[in-house]
């Protein structure tokens, strides 16, 4: 197979369920769930979880009872605790890999091309990878190898549902992967949504197998371009690049459901200017700035009162990323789409079309000086950065915030907060001094699959195509979407 | 409040004064600095690895662990005869002494105050990381948390 790319998918199963049980055992061998924000739905199943039936997104609501008598933990998400966890998983990579590609929180591209103890034992090493990450976080991961990212993930995805391959499927081999394409059915594939499927099928395509053997012009001149580059990838022709550098983002999406339903517009621009503010930061981050700022708020979609989700932009005088004129804008727009009445659920802000702030056009006539803004921010960063987030911000994002989301569930343990470190248990005689111990250094077995994006994309009035805010094109369910389009997913 | 894992390294360190500060003669020692110590670096060998948690109990006094100290634990490390370790046992989290010799495995107290040993009925036993360090505030400790 030489001349080949060898990639590697590596992806955490369950991975915020896994998360919390890797700092409390006593979870080891109950069913997890994790809720989204606000304690909305299930956005994270355990192995367990799933036996008994509960769905991705199903809401809290209606799976309490169950939950309860199946003596299923149920925690609100600890996005701390799963960023720092997904950034040492991370790390163990980079240490295992020349290249690594972060894909999403729970999933990476390693490049292993090239590399000799890889090229020695394809699947030891495979299994090396999972070993590390599972004993050093206690996160159980899959792992798919193959030329090119459509199949590594289609490997990941075979490597989770085939329990034999204990973890780790390796479609290098063009006999073998024919073998297992055809062994596939197509919606599996990555990139393949439910109404390209369907198109398919009535051609007479039913599995993986089918796809890699369809005419590629034929797919591109019948759907998209996009389907025939899948085409090529199933045949082992890399055509999606593999970037270490996640490219620069083109628009910034912060939305939060309320905690309890907003009546007031007097709330309602709180909550805008804290997602602006919050946008504002991200922008400064990746030094970026913002034409336009758009806004969106939506009533509960299954509730009794009356529907409304409406959206609007608000264009700036120039390119920004001061918290001020996009707090500002973003105040302007919510104010122009108010309408009293209505029970609130949901608002968001989306700053779209980015450029690199070197890149703003020099006015004649700034509407603000620059200099000082820029140093206003920098302040304002510091001491957030230095005192934690939200430790300076603007009047108007409102001080008690009766709106916030709620956590109600949260384990309340950390890795990253001296304040909440887990405890560890020094005896005080509860009676037993001297166990047989087998030392074990892992965790449970594989455990369910991937979790998708939280509480995002689930917009009536859904933005402009690009900015899908649902970003994760990955896993069967996946609509199609266009596979380079990178929006932000909020944190 | 993302990385304190890592202690940022301005806060804990020496810092070179003797280069900025001279106006007169360059410092003879200049050629000599070494950089600073990290504590960091030092407390932390394999950082993806390393867990902290807070000890609540006394039962490990005799090895200088003591209740509201916070412990370094490396998961990467091979536990051995005679490490400290956490061990999962029966779903709880718990801090003992490892004994490797004679034969089988067993976990231990260190702190003679406690009662007698005795075997309780086969429980089932994890082990979670071996702890490399622990921290023990001399000054205002409050004697835990919870």
């Amino acid at each position: 197979m030489s001349g080949q790319r060898s990639l590697a998918l590596v992806d955490a199963n369950a991975f915020y369920a896994s998360c919390e049980r890797a700092l409390d055992p006593s979870l080891e061998k109950r069913p997890v769930i994790v809720l989204s924000n606000n304690d909305g739905c299930a956005i994270a199943r355990s192995k367990e979880a799933k036996a008994l039936g509960i769905r991705m997104g199903d809401p809290w609501f209606k799976i309490r009872d169950l939950c309860r008598r199946e003596g299923v933990a149920a925690l609100s998400s600890n996005y701390a605790l799963y960023g720092d966890m997904s950034r040492r998983i991370n790390e163990i990579y980079r240490g295992m890999a020349p290249s690594v590609e972060t894909y999403s929180i729970d999933e990476s591209f390693l490049d292993l091309t090239g590399v000799p103890v890889f090229d020695g034992d394809r699947t030891g090493y495979g299994r090396a990878i999972r070993e590390r990450v599972l004993r050093w976080t206690g996160i159980p991961t899959c792992v798919g190898i193959a030329p090119t990212k459509t199949l590594a993930k289609l490997a990941n995805a075979i490597a989770k549902d085939d329990p034999a391959l204990a973890g780790v499927c390796d479609l290098g081999d063009p006999e073998e992967r024919g073998r297992r394409l055809d062994a596939v059915k197509l919606e599996s594939v990555w990139g393949v949504g439910a109404a390209t499927a369907l198109g398919l099928r009535r051609m007479g395509l039913d599995t993986a197998g089918d796809l890699a053997r369809m005419d590629a012009r034929q797919a591109r001149q019948a759907f998209s371009v996009v389907l025939e580059r899948t085409v090529l990838e199933l045949r082992g022709v890399a055509c999606i690049p593999f970037e270490e550098k996640a490219p620069p983002r083109q628009n910034i999406a912060v939305t939060r459901s309320f905690g309890k339903p907003v009546h007031t517009l007097a709330h309602m621009l709180e909550a805008v200017a804290t997602h602006a503010a919050r946008g504002a930061e991200k922008l400064r981050q990746q030094g970026l700035a913002t034409p336009r700022v758009r806004v969106l708020m939506e009533t509960a979609r299954h509730g009794k009162g009356l529907q409304r989700a409406v959206s609007g932009t608000c264009v700036l005088a120039d390119p920004s990323d001061d918290t001020l004129d996009i707090c500002a804008a973003a105040r302007a727009a919510a104010t122009e789409l108010w309408r009293d009445g209505y029970a609130y659920a949901k608002a968001g802000i989306l700053l779209e079309g980015l450029i690199p702030r070197e890149a703003i056009p020099a006015t004649l006539f700034p509407k603000r000086e620059r200099t000082g803004s820029t140093n206003l921010m920098a302040a304002l960063d510091a001491v957030n950065g230095r005192f934690g987030r939200g430790s300076l911000q603007l009047a108007s994002e409102g001080i008690e915030k009766p709106w916030k989301a709620r956590f109600g569930m949260l384990s309340g343990l950390g890795t990253t907060d001296v304040g909440v470190l887990p405890l560890v248990r020094a005896g005080d005689g509860s009676g037993w001094r001297l166990f047989e111990v087998a030392p074990s250094p892992g965790g449970h077995g594989a455990a369910a699959e991937p979790v998708p994006t939280p509480d995002a994309g689930l917009w009536i009035t859904p933005p402009a195509p690009e900015c899908q805010a649902d970003l994760r094109p990955s896993g069967a369910s996946a609509a199609d979407r266009d596979l380079f389009s990178h929006a932000s997913r909020d944190d | 409040m993302l990385q304190p894992l890592i202690l940022p390294q301005a806060e804990i360190l020496v810092p070179n004064v003797l280069e900025g500060v001279c106006a007169g003669f360059p410092s003879p020692a200049d050629d000599y600095l070494d950089d600073p110590i990290d504590l960091g670096a030092l407390l932390v060998a394999n950082r993806p690895a390393t867990f902290l948690f807070t000890v609540d109990g006394w039962s490990m006094r005799d090895a200088g662990i003591f209740h509201g100290d916070i412990l370094v634990i490396d998961r990467s490390l091979e536990p051995r005869d005679g490490d400290v370790v956490v061990a999962a046992v029966d779903g709880e989290r718990s801090v003992k002494r490892l004994h490797l010799s004679g034969g089988r495995p067993r976990l231990a107290f260190e702190n003679a105050e406690f009662p007698s040993y005795r075997i309780p009925e086969l429980s089932e036993v994890a082990v979670f990381g071996v702890v490399t360090w622990t921290l023990h505030r001399m000054r205002g400790a409050a004697g835990g948390r919870r």
